[in-house]
C-alpha cells in the first residue's frame, strides 16, 4: 500500500520536474532569440530543413484534402441548393481549421520526429557535452534556430496547403461536378475574412512553435527519462511520445485559439 | 610564500567531491590537486568512478557537496555565461569523439575557432589543417565522422580539443578500444603535445600500458574513493591490495559467506 503511495507521489514528482523543464526549455530559447547575437544562417538552415524538406508532403496532402472537402461539401449543399456556396465553403475550412492543422500534424511527423532523435542522439553520443566544453551554448547554436525556424516554416507551409487545397476543390467542383468557376471564385472572395485569415495565421504560428519545443526539449533532456531511457531504446522511447505531445497538444491548441477567436 | 606558489601551481583542484546517481553514492570524499604541466593519469576499474569524476571537474554535473575549481574558479553555482568563459580555456576529447556528424571533420575541428573568435576563413582553414596534420589527419578534412575508424575519430576530437591551445586537455579513455600500434600512436602525441605546448593534461584510463608510458602521476580510483595518488614509481611499488590486482591484472578473490550470498539471491540487490 505505502509502495504504491511512494510510487504515485515519485510520478508526480518526477512530472513536475519534466514540466518545469519543459518551461524553462522554451524560456531559455526565448531569451537567447531575443538577445544578440542571433545567427541567421542556422535558422535559414533549420527553415530548410523544416520548410523546404516537408514542402512536397504537405502539398500533396494540401490537395486531397481540399478534393476531399469539396467532395463532402458538394454532397451537402446539393441536397439544399447551396452549390454556389462551395468555393467559401472549401476555403473556411481549410484556411481556419484544416491547413494549419494537417499541417502541423504532417510537419510533427516528419521533421518534429527527425528533431527530436537528432538532439536525442546529439545527447547520447555526447556531441551536447562536447558542445558544452567547448564553450558553446547549444540553446543559440542549434536550439534557438530550430524554434524560430518552426515559428516561420509552418506558417508558410500551411499557406502552401491551403493553396494546395484550394486548387484540389476546384478541380473536384469544377471540372468534375460542373460547379461554375466564377462561382467557385468568387465564393472563395466573398467568403473569406482578414479574421479567418489571421486565425489560421496565429494557429500555425502557434503549432509550429509547439512542435519545435515540445520535439527539441524531449530529445535534448532524454538523460533525464526514467532509469534505462538513455540508449537507441531511449531515443526511440522519446521520439514516440514528443509525437504524441506534440500532436495532442496541437489539437488542444487548435480548439483553444478557436474559442478565443471566433 | 609557499601557499601561493601551490595554489598558483594547481590547475584542477577538488576537495571533499562526493556525488550521487539517483539514490547511490558514486563518489565519496574526493580529494585531488592536477599540477600545471603535468600529465595526471585518472585510473581505476569499470565503474570506479572516473568518467564521472571527469563530468564533474567538467562542470557537466553537479556534485551533491564538495568543492571544485578549475583554473582557479569555482565550477559549483557559476553562472552559465561564466562556465563557458573558463571552458574556452581548456580542451577535451571525449572517448567516442562525439563530433558532430553534421559536420565535416574540418568543420568540426574549426568550430571553436568559428565561434569564439573573429579570424578570417582562411586563418581558420590554416589553423585547422595545422591541427590535423598534428594528428596524422590531414587527409580527412572533408571526411564525415561515419566514414572515419575509431582511431582516426580520437584523433579528430584530439584536434578539436587542441584548436584553442587550451591551457588544460582532457582526454577520455584516449586508448580503450584501439589496436595496439593506433594506442602507441595516441600515447605518443600526448606526450608531444605535451611537451611541444606545455600543456596540463588529464586522460581518464584503465589501459595499465598506456598510464605508464605517459603519465607524471597516477589518481588510483577504487569503490568511488582515491586509493592512491602518486608518482608511476610510487605506484609501481604500492602493496595496496587494489593496485596489486589492478598492476598485475589479477582477478579480485572477494570472499562471501553463504549466508550472505543465500540472503542476496532471495532479497535481491
Amino acid at each position: 500500500m505505502s509502495g504504491g503511495l511512494e510510487k504515485t507521489g515519485h510520478h508526480y514528482f518526477s512530472l513536475i520536474e519534466a514540466v518545469g523543464r519543459m518551461g524553462l526549455f522554451l524560456l531559455q530559447c526565448l531569451f537567447r532569440a531575443a538577445t544578440p547575437p542571433v545567427k541567421l544562417y542556422p535558422v535559414v538552415q533549420q527553415i530548410h530543413f523544416i520548410g523546404a524538406r516537408s514542402s512536397w508532403v504537405v502539398v500533396t496532402a494540401g490537395l486531397f484534402t481540399g478534393m476531399v472537402v469539396a467532395l463532402q461539401f458538394y454532397d451537402t449543399l446539393v441536397r439544399f441548393g447551396s452549390v454556389d456556396l462551395l468555393g467559401s465553403a472549401v476555403a473556411l475550412s481549410l484556411i481556419r481549421e484544416l491547413g494549419p492543422v494537417i499541417t502541423a500534424l504532417m510537419v510533427t511527423g516528419r521533421a518534429g520526429s527527425a528533431i527530436c532523435a537528432e538532439i536525442g542522439i546529439m545527447r547520447i553520443s555526447e556531441q551536447i557535452d562536447a558542445l558544452e566544453c567547448m564553450g558553446i551554448d547549444p540553446y543559440r547554436f542549434f536550439l534557438t534556430p530550430k524554434l524560430l525556424a518552426g515559428l516561420v516554416a509552418v506558417p508558410v507551409l500551411t499557406i502552401l496547403f491551403d493553396l494546395a487545397g484550394l486548387v484540389g476543390g476546384w478541380f473536384v467542383g469544377v471540372v468534375l461536378f460542373g460547379v461554375g468557376e466564377g462561382t467557385y471564385v468568387q465564393g472563395l472572395r466573398g467568403g473569406i475574412e482578414w479574421n479567418d485569415v489571421a486565425m489560421g495565421l496565429v494557429k500555425s504560428i502557434v503549432f509550429g512553435g509547439l512542435i519545435v519545443w515540445f520535439c527539441a526539449a524531449k530529445g535534448y533532456f532524454l538523460h533525464y527519462e526514467r532509469a534505462g531511457a538513455f540508449g537507441p531504446e531511449g531515443v526511440s522511447r522519446v521520439t514516440t511520445n514528443a509525437v504524441v505531445l506534440s500532436s495532442v497538444s496541437v489539437l488542444f491548441a487548435d480548439y483553444l485559439i478557436g474559442s478565443l477567436m471566433l | 610564500m609557499n601557499a601561493h606558489r601551490h595554489s598558483s601551481d594547481t590547475v584542477v583542484e577538488v576537495e571533499h567531491l562526493v556525488t550521487h546517481y539517483g539514490e547511490r553514492k558514486i563518489l565519496d570524499g574526493i580529494n585531488l590537486r592536477i599540477r600545471q604541466g603535468e600529465i595526471m593519469a585518472i585510473m581505476g576499474g569499470s565503474g570506479a568512478g572516473k568518467s564521472t569524476l571527469l563530468r564533474h571537474i567538467l562542470g557537466l554535473s553537479p556534485p551533491t557537496r564538495g568543492a571544485i575549481r578549475l583554473l582557479g574558479r569555482e565550477m559549483t553555482g557559476l553562472r552559465s555565461k561564466e562556465l563557458y568563459a573558463i571552458r574556452r580555456k581548456i580542451g577535451v576529447a571525449f572517448q567516442g569523439g562525439a563530433l558532430l556528424t553534421s559536420m565535416t571533420v574540418g568543420e568540426n575541428v574549426a568550430l571553436p575557432l568559428r565561434e569564439h573568435t573573429r579570424l578570417d576563413r582562411s586563418t581558420i582553414r590554416i589553423m585547422t589543417r595545422l591541427k590535423l596534420e598534428m594528428v596524422n589527419l590531414s587527409r580527412a578534412e572533408n571526411l564525415m565522422p561515419a566514414q572515419l575508424s575509431g582511431g582516426m575519430l580520437k584523433r579528430a576530437a584530439l584536434a578539436r580539443a587542441i584548436i584553442m591551445d587550451p591551457a588544460v586537455l582532457f582526454f577520455d579513455e584516449p586508448s580503450s578500444g584501439l589496436d595496439p600500434i593506433s594506442a602507441v600512436e595516441l600515447d605518443e602525441m600526448i606526450l608531444r603535445l605535451k611537451q611541444a605546448m606545455n600543456m596540463t593534461i588529464v586522460v581518464v584510463t584503465h589501459e595499465l600500458q598506456s598510464v605508464l608510458t605517459i603519465a607524471d602521476r597516477i589518481t588510483i580510483l577504487g569503490g568511488g574513493r582515491i586509493i592512491m595518488t602518486g608518482t608511476v614509481d610510487e605506484v609501481r611499488n604500492s602493496r595496496d591490495e587494489y593496485i596489486r590486482l589492478l598492476l598485475d591484472r589479477k582477478p579480485r578473490t572477494d570472499t562471501e559467506s553463504g549466508e550472505s550470498y543465500l540472503r542476496r539471491l532471495t532479497d535481491g540487490p
